[in-house]
């Protein structure tokens, strides 16, 4: 990789043009930044050796300390955990959703321990994952935490039991994979033929 | 590559950043770069209880192909030279491919 730091000179440009793309008009804002200030490396060089969320696209959150990156942002990240946010709803709402739900699809099992708890309630657990290596198209955003914050749970939120906050977001994750599915069916049939993709949940 | 120097004079201004999942994150714009990458400072989430991820960051970047649009302050935005700017390199292409 190239060693270049914020402070170097811009690469041996005769006499930088005020703006290139846009010439003759003077450039407003702060545009005499040197050019390496934005790229992707500037931008992740940053983060590098900081510990960082990480969401990809299919929903996840990863804590973890950011190793190594490319210009397509794939990333290694080191000491992950991986967090789990499950909200559960009051009674009258959690009634309506497992009464769907066992009208929709009764052997649907993992939706009643929803069912028992009365109060909205809002978890989240924490889950070791070692070292990921990401590719970058997964990548949604990459979050610097704020370390003074860090030890604080996110407001509104408790630190549930990893089992059961486990438990709770795969049969959360389960109903929306449904009705994804059935959604996708509808679309389907009104379009013809599936729409490419929609099997899998995205973001 | 009109709209990454676009960006570029909007560096430090307040922005927000939709994403194509929906969250809707506003900071200070500190950096763009030629894919459109995003790098936000002293973020804040719209609708937080919905995204609790996000409460101990205070910097993000954001991978531009996740973007669904970008929220400008519309003083800070020339559309006269905007308009212009765009025509001349549709001029530019143009010529190029002649």
């Amino acid at each position: 990789m190239e060693n270049l730091s914020l402070n170097d000179p811009p690469p041996s440009s005769p006499q930088r043009q005020p703006n290139a793309v846009l010439p003759g008009v003077p450039s407003q804002g702060p545009p005499q930044l040197p050019p390496q200030m934005f790229t992707t490396a500037a931008q992740l060089l940053d983060l590098t050796d900081k510990k960082l969320l990480l969401v990809l696209r299919d929903g996840r959150k990863i804590f973890g300390i950011l190793r190594s990156w490319d210009q397509f942002a794939n990333l290694v990240l080191t000491e992950t955990r991986e967090r789990y946010f499950v909200s559960i709803p009051g009674s009258t709402s959690t009634d309506a959703l497992s009464a769907t739900a066992s009208k929709d699809a009764p052997t649907l099992s993992a939706n009643t321990s929803l069912s028992t708890s009365t109060l909205p309630r809002n978890m989240y657990c924490d889950i070791p994952r070692g070292t990921y290596l990401v590719r970058g198209e997964n990548v949604l955003l990459l979050g610097e935490v704020d370390l003074d914050r860090d030890d604080d749970p996110p407001p509104g939120y408790e630190l549930g039991d990893v089992e059961e906050v486990f438990r709770l977001h795969r049969a959360i994750e389960l109903e929306k994979k449904r009705k994804d599915k059935i959604r996708a069916r509808k679309i389907g049939q009104l379009w013809g033929g599936e729409i490419e993709g929609s099997g899998e949940v995205l973001f | 590559m009109l709209f990454f120097s676009f960006f570029k004079t909007l560096t430090q201004q307040t922005v927000t950043v939709e994403l194509k999942n929906d969250i809707s994150i506003r900071g200070t714009l500190k950096s763009v770069d030629q894919y459109l990458n995003i790098k936000l400072d002293d973020i804040v989430v719209l609708d937080e209880l919905k995204y609790p991820h996000l409460s101990s960051v205070k910097n993000v970047f954001i991978r531009g192909s996740v973007v669904r649009y970008v929220h400008l302050p519309p003083d800070k935005v020339d559309r006269g030279l905007l308009e212009d700017a765009c025509r001349r390199e549709a001029m530019a292409q143009k010529g190029k491919a002649a």
